[in-house]
């Protein structure tokens, strides 16, 4: 479903991604790891389309995002990280402009995928409030709301349980488990035990290159009894 | 292009989401009437049964009204990081753009027209040419999307919304002030005679004056569509760099 080959990005004198590749088949759920400002953003956002990569390319569901960026926008759903939304819109009133842009224009099929997301992500409560009233809980869920709503077969995740409680946190990772069959999903974190607890693949990045691609049994294996993140730390030890 | 739509509506309504819409129409009446009526206005004091004296100060206005509704359109997206999720939508940058735009000028051509109850009142006291109420009209709401685009090119340039008013502020000034004789006298003295008085096109109030008049003269049309076609342009550019 999404294949990255060699993106290249450079800010200035410095490489933020260089030369990332790898693969993501559906029912796959990648997780990105890394240290902050290893890359993870950078790299998500040209699968997107909203960085434009100074060399390399991705393509989502064969078409290559620096040819025919509508194309790939249509097809995949992201929550950009700490989920931004217009804050004077109610969630119904975001959700709606959402589906409308999405293509969803017919007030029933606009409404019917609203209510989906809305269900989807538990936000009955608060559909009528103004999004620049809620929690950070209920403000993620929005992001989430928002990247759902037309049912896409990609997601890309960036920090997605960021911020939440220990429940909320349980909440969004089975939510995504239970997506995950018939979509490919990447999401970025930077909590290890998350790569456990969902992620049937990880790739952990460094100074913006791929230092580990492979299941996390395999992470594991590298040093049988040792800590995740002692795994992780030996990894990226170039960021430190 | 069809995408235009919902962000012009949610742009729109935006406005009006927020106490902005209120605030600033308001004051844009309240200002601009009672300039009219004040002793520089002279609206009863002329004896004419016109709304010349209400828009002669609509350049001078627009220099300092139209950058705060201006100054939001691209600062307020970066600022709020919406502008990722607005670029991760199925939307191309024209597209953007233009429905927000557009947005901007319907607000301020909403604006303009609101002040209706002048033209009416000029309608009961006398016998007003209505022919050049209206063209003023016209003229008022193109010269409004002439300064929008420039406000919305300095937005798209800097996600401080003081930078990006100040800038479109001395934009505005310059575009402004290059249709006064005293301004382009000085030019003259400087420049070629030939390229002071092209400079002297570009500016607001040689274009506006003829619609004050009750012409509609093709190159002054051409001149603020053209404005607003090369700033949504370079817009474009500033936001896909």
């Amino acid at each position: 479903m999404i294949e990255v080959k060699g993106l290249v990005k450079t800010y200035g004198p410095k490489r933020a991604v260089d030369g990332v590749t790898f693969t993501v088949k559906r029912g796959d759920i990648l997780g990105f790891l890394g240290p902050n400002g290893a890359g993870k953003s950078t790299t998500m956002k040209m699968i997107t389309g909203f960085l434009r990569p100074d060399a390399g390319t991705a393509k989502v569901d064969g078409v290559d995002v620096t040819v025919d960026p509508v194309a790939v926008k249509s097809k995949l759903g992201y929550l950009p990280e700490s989920a931004p939304a217009y804050p004077e819109m109610t969630v119904e009133e975001f959700l709606g402009f959402i589906a409308d842009v999405r293509g969803f224009r017919s007030p029933d099929a606009k409404a019917a995928q609203v209510d989906r997301a809305i269900k989807l992500t538990h936000l009955n409560p608060v559909r009528k409030q103004t999004i620049e009233t809620l929690s950070k809980g209920f403000k993620q869920r929005v992001g989430f709301a928002q990247a759902l709503l037309h049912d896409p077969a990609v997601l890309i995740l960036d920090e997605p349980t960021d911020g939440l409680d220990p429940n909320q946190k349980n909440e969004v990772r089975s939510l995504i488990k239970s997506m995950a069959v018939e979509k490919a999903v990447i999401l970025s974190t930077h909590i290890l035990e998350e790569v456990d607890a969902i992620c049937n693949r990880v790739i952990i990045i460094s100074q913006g290159k791929v230092v580990a691609d492979e299941t996390p049994t395999q992470l594991r294996a590298r040093k049988p009894g040792a800590r995740i993140d002692e795994i992780f730390r030996e990894l990226t030890r170039g960021d430190i | 292009m069809r995408q235009i739509v919902p962000i012009f509506k949610r742009e729109f309504l935006g406005y009006f989401r927020s106490p902005v819409a209120y605030v600033f129409l308001i004051a844009f009446l309240v200002i601009s009437v009672s300039l009219a009526f004040s002793r520089y206005g002279g609206f009863f004091r002329a004896g004419v049964a016109g709304m010349e004296s209400y828009f002669t100060f609509f350049p001078w206005l627009f220099m300092f009204i139209v950058p705060a509704v201006g100054m939001r359109l691209w600062s307020e997206e970066k600022r709020a990081g919406t502008v990722e999720l607005l670029f991760t939508l199925p939307v191309t940058t024209l597209e953007a753009v233009l429905g927000k735009f557009l947005a901007g000028w319907a607000f301020l051509a909403l604006a303009v027209v609101l002040s209706f109850p002048m033209a009416l009142t000029v309608g009961y006291l006398g016998d007003p040419d209505w022919g050049v109420i209206f063209t003023t009209y016209v003229g008022a709401i193109l010269m409004a999307g002439g300064y929008l685009g420039v406000c919305a090119l300095t937005s798209a340039l800097t996600k401080n919304q003081v930078i990006s008013f100040v800038l479109s502020l001395g934009v505005c000034a310059i575009l402004l002030f290059l249709g006064f004789s005293s301004f382009t006298d000085t030019l003259e003295g400087v420049l070629p005679m030939a390229f002071a008085d092209a400079l002297a096109n570009f500016s607001f109030i040689t274009h506006f004056d003829a619609f004050t008049k009750g012409i509609i003269d093709p190159k002054d049309v051409i001149f603020f569509l053209s404005l607003m076609g090369f700033t949504l342009f370079l817009n474009v550019v500033a936001l896909e760099r």
